[in-house]
């Protein structure tokens, strides 16, 4: 057994687990926050994205070990005071979801795009998403609701 | 996942007095093979290296006219970065086209060479840049480093720590990439550099090789003209449901086209 201890959505947090206990199991199952959802658990699907240190990764992809010192935020994370994160409201707004399960990677995912690139073109957001998979209806809307947001966050 | 003992050292010294103590030791880059490996329970080793910890092992600078990668530079760093980008902008556009986003934060340079997928973008470039590969025992030529499928020049318990790009005069590269995977089926850099021109594929055969016929034509041309007409054999090449080595062999062609076009 390994102690492992991270700052997730602000708090500090320290568990006992299994060496090869991957990240998304340790934010799932030790700590209850089944936002991060497991897809594909091939590093394809990108279901799992979650932020570690300020950087979109897939979480099923990482042993919770490789993120001990550091700051996890996930979905359950980015809304502030009861508000939803400017693009969480933005998928809300613009129907960027039908089924859900894709979505909190996307919407991860899209976070941290804007912080590379706060005013991105259709392409890029498109180009970014390589790694999101959505099964039910496509992703013009997840782009409409990505460029809502940037508008919306650029101010 | 089988169990293992994971360890995070913080110097190389270290890492490799671990890597030599385990009983089945591998070395934890990125993780972007080696954990779905471990997932599939394709391999169980002992103990787990992780090089995370190693500061000295991560980074990119600019030294005797030549970019040096840490071993543990994630490929979003090289695709972004500002020497890169100035100084050899084919690599980072190589970089910036492995994987998805969240694969090229975590996926590290090291480890890809280590591994050496015949798929892998990377080799191209330290076979077609004429790359040096610093390890903690020696120093491996980029030609002399990939020796088969999934086979590098590295002794069993020696380590990557960085790999040197020389600039050169001019470089392009194109992959022709799986649409689902973004693997290259076939990769092509080409480069004009102090030591001559270079030709490397990736993607084609088991492991980077050179394409010494269109390093011969644009040596003595460089121009589109000179490998116009220019053809690979499929002898030798990967067959795969992905494409035959037909299929490769004429994508060689047609990507070493479009890889001098980028390099202009």
């Amino acid at each position: 057994m390994l102690t492992v201890s991270m700052t997730v959505n602000g708090k500090q947090v320290s568990k006992e687990v299994e060496p090869r206990t991957l990240l998304v199991q340790f934010l799932r199952e030790h700590l209850s926050l089944t936002g991060t959802h497991v897809g594909c658990d091939t590093s394809q699907c990108g279901a799992c994205v979650v932020h570690v240190d300020g950087t979109s990764v897939k979480s099923c992809t990482m042993l919770a070990a490789q993120a001990d010192g550091a700051t996890v935020t996930t979905i359950e994370g980015l809304a502030q005071d009861g508000e939803l994160h400017p693009m969480q409201a933005a998928f809300k707004e613009h129907h960027g979801l039908q089924c859900g399960f894709c979505t909190p990677g996307m919407v991860m995912s899209a976070v941290d795009l804007l912080k590379h690139n706060p005013d991105p073109s259709d392409r890029e957001i498109r180009e970014w998403l390589q790694g999101n998979i959505c099964r039910c209806t496509g992703y013009h809307n997840i782009v409409k609701a990505i460029q809502a947001a940037a508008q919306s966050m650029r101010g | 996942m089988y169990d293992f003992t994971y360890h995070r050292p913080s110097s190389l010294e270290e890492a490799a007095k671990l890597l030599a103590g385990a009983e089945d030791g591998k070395i934890l880059a990125g993780g972007h093979t080696l954990l779905p490996t471990l997932k599939q329970r394709l391999a169980q080793p002992s103990d787990l290296i992780d090089l995370s910890g190693i500061k000295e092992l991560k980074g990119i600078s600019e030294a005797g006219g030549a970019v040096v990668v840490g071993a543990m530079t994630p490929h979003g760093d090289v695709a972004d970065s500002s020497v890169v980008k100035a100084r050899i902008p084919a690599l980072a556009h190589l970089a910036s086209d492995i994987g998805d986003a969240q694969v090229r934060h975590r996926g590290t340079i090291g480890g890809s060479i280590a591994n050496a997928d015949p798929a892998a973008d990377y080799p191209a470039a330290v076979v077609g840049l004429g790359a040096t590969v610093k390890t903690n025992k020696r120093e491996i030529a980029g030609g002399d480093f990939f020796k088969g499928l999934f086979e590098t020049a590295l002794d069993e318990n020696e380590l990557v720590v960085s790999v040197s790009f020389p600039v050169p005069e001019k470089a392009g590269y194109a992959k022709f990439a799986n649409p689902a995977s973004r693997y290259p089926i076939v990769g092509v850099m080409v480069a004009k550099t102090a030591g001559g021109v270079r030709v490397a594929v990736t993607g084609a055969g088991a492991s980077a090789f050179r394409w010494t016929e269109a390093e011969q034509a644009l040596s003595a041309n460089w121009s589109a003209d000179a490998i116009k007409n220019l053809t690979h054999g499929p002898d030798g090449l990967n067959s795969d449901i992905h494409a035959s080595a037909e299929y490769r062999a004429h994508l060689i062609g047609v990507m070493a086209r479009r890889a001098l076009a980028a390099a202009g």
